[in-house]
């Protein structure tokens, strides 16, 4: 929870991670770079005092994620999602089992989500159950750029895909978190193309499509499909530290998916260990739309920054919220509304 | 027989654009070393991350290279990635003039055919889109309302930087440019109607911040991975 000029957020934490970034852990080069690659966006977009140097950045402790997240973080609830690139990592990056210690650990802190890949076949069918009995799955995370073998990827219209999304249909798994961001496939078209999440959006309308870092590289055609598929959110990894070195962008970006999208559809999530929670939410709580902007973008009030920290996931992971933290004499965002932004010229 | 000047090489190098970001990849500081000797030259391309999308990556080194070969003495051209995923694949299919599919066959067997055109057309309409947009914005601040826009022709715009980068942008489409053609196109070239305009505007400014922010994050990336050197070294 984190309380500023006498309003009260209750904070969710959407996509946090416990990786082993380590040398040891490593494949090839490719382990190597994919964690320097996460490097790099921590050195770019964080205040100088929370850099790390890549030694730390490798691996990190329990104490160290219980620190960052709750004690000095503000979140109430994290939830983990899982990076398996075990074509990259020996023991993969980032899996269900690896997060799966900590939630089970202090299940009232942490949510974990799994994950799937289609081309794992009727195996990978079973292996869901699996996972989805063992860790009571409200959510997965998929990572369509993930290599494997020969392939370099896959997609949400692949035929196996949708059989897998017709499992977490059946197990009751709602949350469908998607990674749009460092992707491969399909090699010779738009790479970071956000068709396939339309595709399915329309097809498996009982399903929650959360698209990680709002669609970034590809923030146009993700919130023209936010403006046709209800069941479409935009998570603001990577979007939200802008906030700190790119302000105006930042303000341009939440402005457009405030517009597109509106406030119930947006939600937010560190991305840690690439950011902490910390300063996000400080500087977000403290952010405004620049006044030379605001005739295009309207205002962020407290009431949209509660929605998008916190209540709009509590309400898509079914998380109970104190009742002083929730919004007074509203709903607590699950279902689109429109905007408030004034539809003026551009 | 006279050298190959390096101002020849920069001046060729800065047509070509990171197709994403809609920028020279000289000012994107993605040039990192020029090397000529005899009629051959030599050039390194540095991207802001290790997995940056092999397709925008290939484009890039083979309009460097179509765009060097043309100059005068320009025999042979060679164009290396640094620290890449797909180094190796990129620089062999520029060199043997291969093309991206034929290029990535020992990557993957996940090429459709259709080669980079399509991709490469998608992006040149987000570039004539955010062009548009930008010049609009500027006739807009100096007091032109959405209705006059609509109903302007291109030989109506006072000139401008902008107008000029627009019009490059149009003329890689195809569309007419013509002083009595509306200024107002569709990304398909398509006149747009007095109606439509606000929303075409709002659309189009979503296009421009899109791919504003692309390069906003590349350009933070690149210094992180590569340090201080904001411009292009070469």
């Amino acid at each position: 929870m984190y309380e500023k000029d006498g309003e009260k957020y209750f904070v969710v934490d959407g996509h946090v991670h416990f990786w082993d970034g380590s040398p040891q852990n490593w494949r090839n080069v490719h382990g190597q770079q994919f964690i320097e690659c996460f490097h790099d966006y921590q050195t770019a977009l964080s205040p100088e005092e929370y850099k790390w140097p890549i030694e730390e950045f490798y691996k990190y402790s329990e104490e160290r994620i219980l620190h960052d997240l709750f004690e000095v973080g503000y979140d109430d609830k994290a939830i983990f999602q899982p990076t398996y690139l075990t074509d990259f990592y020996k023991n993969g990056f980032n899996t269900t089992e690896q997060d799966g210690v900590l939630a089970e650990k202090y299940p009232d802190r942490f949510i974990v989500n799994g994950a799937f890949d289609p081309r794992d076949g009727e195996e990978g069918l079973r292996e869901l159950e699996r996972l989805a009995e063992r860790y009571n799955l409200k959510g997965v995370k998929l990572y369509t750029a993930e290599w494997k073998g020969r392939s370099k990827g896959w997609s949400l219209k692949d035929d196996w895909a949708k059989r897998y999304l017709e499992k977490c249909v059946e197990l009751g798994i709602k949350n469908i978190h998607v990674h749009k961001g460092p992707t491969i496939r399909p090699l010779n078209r738009d790479a970071f193309d956000v068709a396939d999440v339309d595709d399915v959006a329309s097809e498996f309308t009982d399903l929650n499509f959360i698209v990680e870092h709002v669609g970034l590289p590809r923030l146009e055609d993700f919130c023209w499909i936010g403006t046709q598929e209800p069941n479409v959110y935009g998570g603001l990894a990577v979007a939200i530290p802008f906030i700190h070195t790119r302000p105006r962008y930042f303000a341009q970006i939440i402005g457009e998916l405030l517009y597109w999208l509106g406030e119930d559809r947006i939600t937010f999530g560190s991305d840690y260990a690439i950011w902490q929670p910390k300063w996000l939410i400080e500087e977000f709580v403290d952010f405004q739309i620049p006044e030379d902007m605001q005739g295009e973008y309207g205002t962020l009030t407290p009431e949209i920054k509660k929605k998008i920290l916190g209540l709009n996931l509590a309400g898509l992971y079914g998380i109970e919220v104190p009742e002083e933290l929730k919004l007074k004499g509203a709903h607590s965002g699950t279902g689109p509304v429109g905007s408030d932004a004034e539809p003026v010229a551009p | 027989m006279s050298e190959i000047r390096e101002s020849e090489v920069l001046d060729a190098l800065s047509g070509v654009r990171d197709p994403e970001l809609d920028e020279p990849i000289t000012t994107l500081g993605f040039v990192s070393h020029v090397e000529r000797d005899e009629g051959t030259v030599r050039l390194r391309l540095r991207l802001p991350t290790y997995f940056c999308s092999p397709n925008f990556a290939y484009i890039m080194a083979e309009d460097a290279k179509r765009a060097l070969i043309s100059l005068p003495r320009v025999e042979r051209v060679e164009v290396v990635l640094e620290e890449f995923h797909v180094a190796q694949e990129i620089s062999r299919g520029v060199e043997r003039d291969e093309g991206f599919d034929r290029a990535m066959a020992s990557f993957s067997d996940e090429t459709t055919g259709e080669d980079l055109d399509a991709v490469r057309e998608t992006f040149r309409k987000k570039a004539f889109v955010r062009r548009q947009e930008i010049l609009c914005r500027t006739l807009l601040s100096r007091g032109t309302s959405p209705r006059e826009l609509a109903h302007m022709r291109l030989g109506d715009v006072p000139p401008c930087p902008e107008l000029e980068v627009y019009l490059e942008r149009r003329r890689e489409l195809g569309f007419d440019l013509s002083p009595s053609s509306p200024l107002l196109l569709s990304a398909s070239g398509d006149p747009v109607p007095e109606e439509a305009v606000v929303e075409h505007l709002r659309k189009a400014r979503l296009t421009r911040i899109s791919l504003e922010s692309n390069g906003a994050l590349c350009s933070d990336l690149l210094q992180a991975r590569y340090g201080r050197k904001e411009k292009s070294s070469a």
